[in-house]
């Protein structure tokens, strides 16, 4: 059983418990412990369940590479899945359970999966999917659906709170070990601006457990002594709890600092992203353990040699009484002395190499161990916990020579440079045939803008596993970093240890090497996703070469840890099975992040009422007081109608739409574009971006305008008014004022940039208000200070001037058709302005109006809308507006691609109005059915319904449409199949669009 | 995540405060052309496996659109100019040159 | 008027940095040629301030002006004074090529107080802060809204964006400004 030691631990604190409970059992820590540390110390090895076979899994490593022990963690509002013991500090009150099991941890039904394992094989989904369609929706899609996934989903919003901040440096570490500070040293000490990260809560990484001596100091105490400098240097930054999560182009990275997972509740940002633009980056991630393939390697109680090291050392934390070390390497040799000195017991040190005769095999003889060289696991014995190994030749084929009880195992395969964060951004991998893993090739760096590499590795991440090695490196890495950084030369040494002997590893893929079917069917390769040796060799058998593929096929790597443990081994048993060697084969792509990272980290700020800008009118607070209905038009909010206590939002439109046309109504159209054109080319240049004529436009008048694309479309409609002699002001559409700010300065600056013209984006400078209906111009004679007589401000001209006080500009333009004056008033007064015609109005029967009411009186006046009429497909041409398109100027925006065949052809859809014959309202978007079929054996179509309305004004439906040869074919009877189900027609005559005041005689009064 | 200078303010500017405009120095073809060049102007563009000029605007910075010459592989930054100029700059072509001597010219 | 209000009628936000909307505050948008002495002298006359470099913002008696492009300078004044000063700049340009026009109300300005301004305003743009020095300006993002900011001294920042978006950039201000979110 694993137990907490009676002494030891170097990062806990014994008179600081910690409380938590798992599975709802109360348990026990201490403060400095991971929630691994405190699982073990209390005896619980099962964590969890296999995504696939179900199968029990234990805790297999210490840091950030674990693929079993993920828990749900937390609750309520604070409850997230799939969270890693092995990273969560433990802190009083943690509450988790485990995941992926029905009933229970202990007794999982979904463990019969694993007898079936024989017809689960690699490809198992892919060759399910080949089973007929109506399978896959009533038989397989609702099993996986309800066994795939592991953690549960969280019910409830996420309490915490979360924030981005950017970091500019010259240098960042990522890590802080041995070598991340030996880097940091360096780069600080060249003066350069230094951000040195560490993923965990203590720097120093793996040194202290592993031993030896730098710069004649412990490891221990030479972190203390490195700290202490560097936080001396006002140009070096420590953030520990930060992991690098993902290198990015030119130097950007990002950082995801955990600042209050560990102290939840605290009122600090839980997580934070740091999203840092560095020169250099200095990555100084280490190397990662290998498990070995042996059969039953996946049981709870077989761990990575390190890391029952790393429980024992850091934490006071026996995994085992009796620990079976199995090995290729040295290293694990230190696991061995490690548990004797702990007073555990190491029954036998497996080393499948055919001699062990290194320095550090001598000292487990020395210590008492039994050293086996040559030999290997044949067995793991046990079901949810090691009972004990049978042992082998490894070079046979597996038959027992012994068997040995224990309740531990510890294994090593070697170790492999951390090389994620080299690679996100290009860096190129070389295989070291004498460590038998990948490592960086300094040659070949990722490089950022300007050519030159911006990353560089540091320590056992390059390559060398040893202390001294390591040290090196990495101070040279870090000079290397803060010289391309522009940091000064640094002539002071680095920290150095004693070189130490070691005995050469031999690579051992799978243990022993000539273990049959029935044996590599339980050697494990992916822990989480239930990939074995078989399925790797199975899949190279299907012809699959590409280690791409294979990953893809056996899902081998693609669980939650990326293949941190599995990756090497699994490519190295593709290799084998494809006969070449391992570089031939190549790795996977390593992606960002490294690890996971919430959600909320990559959100920020960006929820709730900040998730994104909400622009407000001058006016705004009023509509909302008034209770209206608000719609978003781009990310303005409009009000859509008013409606009073009682009224439905169609009520109310309704009774806008009437009072309008019979009284007084009143719109916020402050959203509307505004843009100043302004200088002596501005006329010439406004008859290149309007269809129609502007330079010619008097003084004090205003000109409906059209906007195309070069591609001919139309994208945006407008009132131009010519304010003097070189200026123009002209409208957009709501959405459209930055869009067409935009297109006007990129003609101007791309491509006519000798023309002396300047534009001036102005749509918030000025609060706008529609005062429309037949007492309009009561109101405004009521409050005084210009004339706004037909005579004085005829239709489509404007004035300046005051009303009621206030410094106004206004236009006389209509979009309802109703006699209408747009008043420009600056914005910081728009809501007084408006508060004024409410008042005064009030004698006028003055009612405010919102955007459906502003739609419906537009469609009745046959007046198009962008995006309603528009679909980036429509021109002018087919909406009937030829009238708005020049035949006299050589060129405008568009004019090229209207001339095309396709624009030109005579069986374009047109614009036609569109009456139902039983008064009802078409559906929006209907289509009109012609004869016949086509090639797909669809009905034709011959036209569709663009906008659609029930009009308040004529008591019926109302719709305008685009139709095959339109207006050619007035009073004709379209068929509108309903889409509802009802299986209906509905007959609508097509008519001209113009539902209401023809001639125009109620505007121009 | 690129970043690039604007050569207006002078600044490093981050790829999020960037608007990328496809392809440089392209000629506009309006009434009076064939359809080939019209076709052409309006849709025909480089993909290039390497170094491409490319249009950028300052959008919440100046505003102002600004050429670069990129490298679509390697990402390298060879050089950004004025967007007022029919061509990339000699200082700029050099700039290329220098790093890719086989380069056969930005047309 | 006497009835002109800001967006957020000087609305704030005590965290670990104070955050304030500025109120009425007179801005005037003005492109011409940067280097024309006649330019020059307007900005003198408006707001007694040189004509900024590239990247900078100056200060004089009766305002301030600042770069915004090649061809852009940002005039801060009084708000009162704001079309005054529009009529009279547009007289002192009738002979060249230029735009002048009161954007005062188009805009929202905050200050940040406090030691660690850079750092919040760094929560939510690209650009780098730590570089920032009074007379300096620069225009970026903040979250999702183009802004531009100065420091009027090294604890108070000042930050422009658009009216429209005021309770956005005062929101996102504030939440970076919380208590318990110091970075430092």
């Amino acid at each position: 059983m694993s137990t907490r030691l009676a002494q030891g631990g170097r990062l806990i604190d014994r008179s600081k418990p910690k409380n938590f409970t798992f599975n709802g059992k109360r348990m026990k820590g201490y403060e400095g412990d991971t929630l691994a540390a405190a699982l073990l110390g209390e005896d619980q090895m099962l964590v969890g369940r296999s995504f696939k076979y179900h199968r029990p899994r234990g805790i297999v490593a210490s840091g950030a590479e674990e693929p079993n022990a993920l828990v749900n963690l937390g609750q309520g509002g604070r409850f997230e899945p799939n969270q890693r013991v092995t990273t969560t500090e433990l802190f009083d009150g943690l509450t988790c359970t485990s995941q992926n099991h029905w009933p229970s941890l202990e007794f999982d039904v979904g463990v019969v999966n694993n007898y079936a394992a024989r017809f689960l094989p690699a490809g198992f989904y892919y060759k399910t999917f080949m089973a007929p369609q109506a399978a896959w929706k009533h038989v397989f899609e609702p099993i996986i659906r309800k066994s795939a996934g592991l953690g549960q989903v969280p019910t409830e919003a996420d309490v915490d709170r979360y924030e981005h901040y950017y970091h500019h440096t010259d240098v960042v570490v990522i890590g802080g070990g041995v070598a991340g500070l030996a880097a940091a040293l360096a780069a600080g000490r060249s003066g350069a601006k230094v951000l040195v990260m560490e993923q965990t809560h203590h720097w120093g990484g793996r040194a202290p457990v592993d031993g030896g001596e730098i710069d004649g100091q412990s490891p221990d105490d030479w972190i203390a002594t490195t700290l202490a400098e560097l936080e001396g240097m006002d140009n070096v930054t420590l953030r520990s709890r930060m992991m690098g999560s993902g290198v990015y182009d030119h130097g950007y990275v990002l950082g995801y600092e955990r600042v209050a997972d560990h102290t939840p509740g605290d009122d600090r940002p839980r997580h934070r992203l740091w999203r840092i633009r560095a020169k250099q980056i200095v990555t100084a991630t280490g190397a990662i353990e290998r498990p070995l393939s042996f059969a039953g390697n996946d049981i709870p109680g077989v761990m990575l040699a390190s890391a029952v090291r790393d429980y024992a050392v850091n934490w006071g934390v026996s995994v085992g009484d009796r620990t079976v070390v199995v090995t290729n390497n040295d290293d694990a040799y230190r696991t061995a002395l490690a548990l004797k000195e702990a007073g555990l017991d190491v029954p036998v040190i497996l080393d499948a190499r055919a001699e062990a005769t290194g320095p550090l095999a001598e000292a487990a003889r020395a210590a008492g161990i039994r050293v086996e060289p040559g030999r290997a696991i044949a067995k793991v014995n046990g079901g949810k916990r090691v009972t004990g190994v049978s042992i082998c030749l490894q070079a046979g084929e597996g038959a027992a020579l012994e068997d040995i009880a224990c309740d531990a195992v510890a294994m090593s395969g070697g170790w492999s440079p951390v090389v994620h964060l080299w690679s996100h951004c290009g860096g190129k991998l070389i295989w070291d045939e004498a460590q038998s893993h990948f490592r960086p090739d300094p040659d070949r760096a990722p490089t950022s803008h300007d050519g030159k590499p911006f990353v560089v590795t540091a320590g056992a991440a390059s390559g060398p596993l040893d202390l001294a090695g390591v040290l090196d490196d990495a101070y040279e890495a870090g000079k290397q970093a803060a010289k391309a950084a522009g940091g000064k030369a640094v002539r002071k040494a680095g920290p150095k240890a004693k070189a130490e002997e070691a005995q050469p590893m031999a690579p051992v893929w799978i243990m022993p090497q000539g273990a049959g079917h029935q044996k590599r069917m339980k050697m494990w390769l992916d822990y989480q996703n239930d990939v074995k040796v078989s399925d790797v060799q199975l899949a190279a058998r299907e012809g699959y070469e590409s280690v791409e593929h294979t990953k893809r096929y056996t899902t081998l790597g693609m669980a939650t840890d990326q293949g941190k443990l599995s990756n090497i081994n699994g490519l190295a048993v593709l290799s084998d099975a494809l006969g070449q060697p391992i570089p031939a084969t190549g790795t996977t792509t390593f992606r960002p992040p490294y690890t996971p990272i919430s959600f909320g980290a990559i959100a920020g700020e960006a929820r709730h009422e900040i998730f994104q800008p909400i622009r407000r009118t001058p006016m705004h607070q009023w509509h909302e007081d008034a209770g209206a209905y608000m719609e978003p038009v781009g990310h303005w909010r409009r009000p859509y109608c008013y409606a009073k206590p009682g009224e439905t939002n169609e009520q109310a439109v309704h009774r806008e739409v009437l009072n309008t046309r019979e009284k007084l109504g009143l719109l916020d159209a402050s959203t509307l574009g505004k843009l100043i054109v302004k200088g002596p080319d501005a006329g010439k240049f406004l008859d290149m971006m309007y269809t129609n004529m502007m330079s010619n436009l008097a003084v004090g008048k205003c000109r409906y305008g059209l906007m195309c694309s070069e591609n001919g479309f139309l994208s945006d409609d407008g009132v131009v008014a010519r304010i003097d002699d070189d200026t123009w002001l002209c409208h957009t559409t709501s959405g459209g004022a930055d869009r067409i700010h935009a297109w006007m300065e990129e003609w101007l600056q791309t491509e006519w940039w000798d023309w002396k013209v300047y534009v001036a984006n102005v749509t918030e400078q000025l609060a706008q208000v529609a005062v429309v209906g037949p007492n309009a111009r009561k109101l405004l004679e009521k409050l005084g200070g210009m004339d706004v007589s037909k005579e004085t401000l005829p239709f489509m001209q404007w004035k300046d001037g005051t009303i009621g006080g206030f410094d106004a500009r206004v236009y006389r333009i209509s979009f309802s058709g109703e006699l209408s004056y747009e008043i420009a008033v600056p914005a910081s007064q728009g809501r007084a302005f408006w508060d004024t015609l409410l008042e005064a109005g009030e004698e006028f029967g003055v009612m405010p109006y919102g955007t459906e009411c502003l739609h419906i009186m537009r469609a009745e006046k046959g007046f198009i809308m962008i995006g309603d009429e528009t679909d980036g497909t429509v021109i002018p041409q087919d909406l009937g507006l030829n009238w708005a398109i020049s035949k006299k100027k050589e060129d405008f925006l568009g004019k090229r691609a209207q001339q095309r065949s396709h624009m030109t052809d005579p069986d374009r859809w047109k614009l036609v109005g569109l009456e139902t014959l039983d008064g009802s309202v078409l559906p929006d978007g209907a289509y009109a059915v012609g004869e016949g079929d086509n090639e797909y054996g669809q009905r034709n179509m011959i036209g569709r319904v663009t906008s659609t309305y029930y009009s308040p004004t004529l008591k019926k439906g109302i719709a305008m449409g685009l139709v095959k040869h339109g207006p050619d074919r007035m009073g004709e009877v379209l068929d509108f199949p309903t889409v509802d189900g009802s299986n209906t027609v509905i007959k609508a005559r097509i008519c001209d669009p113009v539902f209401y005041d023809k001639d125009g005689e109620k505007q121009n009064v | 995540m690129l970043i690039l200078e604007c050569p207006y303010c002078g600044v490093m500017a981050d790829e999020t405060d960037l608007h990328g405009g496809g392809e440089a120095h392209l000629k506009r073809f309006g009434p009076g052309s064939s359809d080939d060049e019209f076709e052409t102007y309006l849709f025909h563009r480089k993909n290039p496996k390497g170094i491409h000029f490319e249009r950028w605007r300052h959008v919440s910075g100046c505003g102002k659109w600004f050429h670069a010459a990129r490298n679509t592989m390697t990402l390298e930054v060879y050089g950004t100019y004025s967007a007022q100029t029919y061509e990339p700059p000699k200082a700029i072509i050099n700039a290329v040159k220098k790093k890719h001597p086989e380069w056969e010219g930005w047309t | 008027m006497s009835n002109a209000v800001s967006a957020l009628q000087g609305a704030s936000f005590d965290g670990y940095c104070k955050v304030d909307e500025a109120g009425l505050v007179g801005m005037i948008t003005l492109r011409g040629d940067l280097s024309s002495a006649a330019v020059a002298k307007a900005v003198k006359t408006a707001t007694g301030a040189d004509i900024p470099g590239q990247g900078e913002i100056t200060e004089g008696v009766k305002g301030r002006a600042g770069w915004m492009s090649p061809d852009e300078l940002l005039l801060i004044v009084d708000h009162a004074e704001a079309p005054n000063v529009v009529d009279a700049a547009s007289k002192a340009l009738a002979n060249e090529h230029a735009l002048v026009v009161n954007v005062s109300d188009a805009r929202a300005v905050f200050r940040v107080t406090g030691a660690a301004c850079r750092e919040v305003i760094a929560k939510l743009t690209p650009a780098d802060t730590s570089v920032m020095q009074p007379g300096m300006l620069r225009r970026t993002r903040i979250a999702q809204i183009p802004a531009a900011f100065y420091l009027e001294d090294d604890e108070t920042a000042v930050l422009v964006c658009f009216r429209s978006v005021a309770q956005y950039a005062f929101d996102i201000l504030s939440d970076a400004a919380k208590r318990g979110g110091e970075v430092v």
